[in-house]
């Protein structure tokens, strides 16, 4: 007998006679909080991540002071101008290694956790963007903050690759001291439009 | 290469010697009380804390009684999107199918996302027999493989090692399997941080093939999820070309909406934070973006023989958090050596003997490295009622030992408590003997309790197994029921 046949033999010997009936209740919802795009900001920031809030005709000037002089690489579709930075296609890890900062959107801000979650679209490119530079400047729209995980679960669309980040990288590995910054982006700078 | 916890000792013993280690005590107490206060502090936040408990209670749930239909559903939605499935009964299997997808792409070394299954199946030490390097990224992984020692903790597994003992064993043996420590390296954990940072960076970015975990498996869209903090992570799931999963068969929920009471009850009772800085999840293959080919490992190694068991079966919700071993006073007394595996504290008290059976001493040992206090039920995401489960082992460790010939000192100091309880009369002269006891005890103790009560440090005779890991308290010279008695319940 394969191993799949055999391990779903024994799964299904093992629940012989069990009910697979249970009453799931209702996951419950977080009270409301006040304004979304204020909660978002503070949550954000309680995880030592920078956010800026601006308006929308700001961003490419605070993108730009965001960023100084890093060398920063942006993903084909992020439809902000950010001048002299490089448009991936298809860099290297080597070559990620050798730049700065990346500039992205996202797909979804959470604002009871300050989460923010990329799916990779063309505004926030290939996973690879985001991971490598030390810099991770995240434009995020007000009108893109929903309340709790639930509201975000319900928007995201599994077959995507996803990834949430709430603050910069981040161990606790050694006597339990927080330390920001390990293998990930070591600044997350937030820019909250709106 | 970490060692094995193969050949340990059972509990008592073990525990003995991790009692007599200050350092490991003072390390201990510091890293589990800043853990527990941070969950309790964000676990407050929550209003409906309780009502969110029984939603990810229940989802696993679902997931368990049902686990067949959704295993052929994981296998059907992974399947369509891109990655490979395979099914491996064993440790051996596991670890053999990871090898030879290894072997296949011509590469001796893989990068690893910390993951509790594959520590469970000794991969490492698998691959390294196989010449194939295993490279534990994240950081509590690499203090513990560098030097050469056990986990001791499910999420903090070098939790047992002070900032100067880091320091010390980067300097040591960083050189040796890469890029060496700076020489200026202090114990400031920022600067060690920092050194894990620069070492690894090289290995991520060359590494052909990364092993990981995951946290869940969703049936319904084949999505594998990984929750963790460093970043290490997301560099092994995004770099390399190939990703081999090992995931138990517990693992899967049946539908992403399922995510939502687990994502909110993890990251809150594991590291206290409201969310973990970086969580991941895939579906197969995406094409472009990330490791083109995809595979996914479902093991069993057991879980099957513990979902068999009516009682026991709820341990196969636990999401791994760790908060059972924050609250557990005998895991913060002992640390997690002592239990033997991979798995310690209360969950590691009842999931070895579920997965492996009582056979063997060491594993017929865990039911009995608990106070029954309760605590790990309490602060349990997916309410595991552990205390419950622990009490139904010891059963069953009393039943497969019952044909050996010399029965357990416990066994016959319950039957002897059994039969005194069973009669008032019985009791209230048990009470008056051990009251002399007591007196005979309190006379001859050479060691005294937390409190200045006196203790017997280990009785001789059968009794000598049972002092032999607990300080017997002298049982006080008048009883509870004298003292009643004799004060008409405290009016005289
Ligand atoms: S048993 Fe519960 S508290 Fe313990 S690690 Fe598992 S989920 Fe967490």
């Amino acid at each position: 007998m394969s191993a799949r046949d055999e391990i779903l033999r024994r799964v299904r010997s093992a629940l012989d006679g069990v009910s697979p009936v249970v009453e799931v209740p209702p996951a419950p919802r977080a009270p409301d909080r006040g304004d979304l795009a204020d909660l978002f900001a503070e949550r954000v920031a309680d995880y030592r991540a920078v956010v800026t809030r601006c308006a929308a005709d700001e961003v490419e000037r605070v993108v730009r002071d965001v960023l100084g002089s890093a060398r920063a690489v942006v993903p084909p579709g992020l439809g902000l101008d950010v001048p002299g930075a490089l448009i991936d296609d298809g860099l290297t890890a080597a070559e990620l290694d050798d730049l700065d900062a990346v500039v992205t959107r996202a797909a979804v801000g959470i604002a009871e956790t300050g989460t923010i979650v990329l799916d990779h679209a063309d505004d926030q490119g290939r996973r690879a963007i985001t991971l490598v530079p030390d810099l991770h400047v995240c434009i995020v729209d007000a009108s893109q903050v929903v309340a709790d995980v639930p509201d975000a679960i319900a928007l995201l669309d599994p077959a995507r690759p996803l990834t949430w980040i709430s603050g910069p990288s981040a161990t606790s590995d050694i006597e339990l001291d927080r330390v920001e910054g390990v293998h990930g982006p070591r600044t997350l700078h937030v820019v909250l439009v709106g | 290469m970490s060692g094995t916890f193969v050949g340990m000792p059972a509990f008592p013993t073990a525990a003995r010697e991790a009692l007599g280690d200050t350092q490991l005590r003072r390390n201990l107490a510091h890293a589990t009380r800043v853990i527990r206060d941070k969950r309790a502090q964000v676990v407050a936040e929550v209003e409906d804390w309780e009502e969110l408990r029984l939603a990810g209670a229940a989802v696993k749930e679902v997931a368990l009684r049902d686990l067949a239909t959704h295993l052929e559903t994981l296998e059907a939605s992974l399947t369509r999107a891109g990655a490979t499935v395979h099914w491996a009964r064993d440790a051996e299997e596991a670890c053999a199918i990871v090898a030879s997808v290894t072997k296949a792409h011509g590469v001796d070394e893989v990068v690893k996302v910390k993951s509790m299954a594959t520590a469970e199946i000794g991969l490492n030490e698998a691959l390294e027999a196989e010449g194939i390097a295993a490279w534990e990224t994240d950081l509590a992984e690499l203090i513990v493989q560098l030097g050469d020692d056990l986990p001791s903790h499910i999420l903090v597994p070098a939790i047992h090692r002070n900032r100067a003992e880091i320091r010390e064993i980067f300097l040591r043996r960083m050189g040796d399997v890469g890029r060496p420590a700076p020489a200026d390296l202090t114990d400031e954990p920022a600067i060690l941080a920092a050194a894990a940072r620069t070492h690894l960076r090289e290995k991520f970015l060359r590494a052909k093939v990364a092993v990981s975990g995951a946290n869940f498996a969703v049936a319904e869209t084949g999505t594998l999820v990984v929750v963790e903090s460093e970043g290490n992570g997301r560099m092994c799931l995004t770099l390399p070309e190939v990703l081999v999963s090992v995931v138990g068969i517990e693992k899967v929920v049946a539908t992403w909406a399922d995510l939502d009471p687990l994502l909110r009850l993890l990251p809150r009772s594991s590291t206290g934070e409201r969310m973990n800085p970086y969580t991941s999840t895939w579906s197969g293959v995406t094409p472009g973006d990330g490791p083109q080919e995809v595979h996914v490992v479902l093991l069993d190694n057991g879980r099957t023989r513990a979902l068999a068991d009516d009682v026991g079966r709820q341990a196969l919700r636990c999401i791994r958090c760790s908060a059972c071993l924050n609250v557990c006073p005998v895991y913060e007394r002992v640390g997690g050596h002592a239990y033997g595996s991979v798995y310690p504290g209360p969950i590691g008290a009842i999931l070895n003997p579920l997965l492996h059976g009582v056979a063997d001493e060491q594993t017929a040992s865990l039911p009995y490295a608990s106070s029954l206090c309760g605590a790990c039920f309490d602060v349990c995401p997916v309410r595991i009622d552990i205390p419950s489960v622990l009490v139904d082992q010891r059963a069953a460790v009393v039943d497969q030992h019952r044909g050996d010939r010399l029965p357990k000192p416990e066994a016959l100091a319950m039957k002897a408590a059994a039969w005194a309880f069973s009669d008032a009369r019985r009791l209230a002269w048990a009470e008056r003997a051990s009251g002399l006891a007591g007196r005979v005890i309190g006379r001859f103790s050479r060691t005294s309790l937390p409190g200045g009560r006196a203790a017997a440090g280990r009785l001789p005779g059968p009794a000598a197994g049972w002092t032999g890991a607990r300080d017997l308290p002298a049982p006080p010279e008048e009883s509870f029921r004298a003292w009643w008695d004799r004060t008409d319940g405290g009016r005289r």
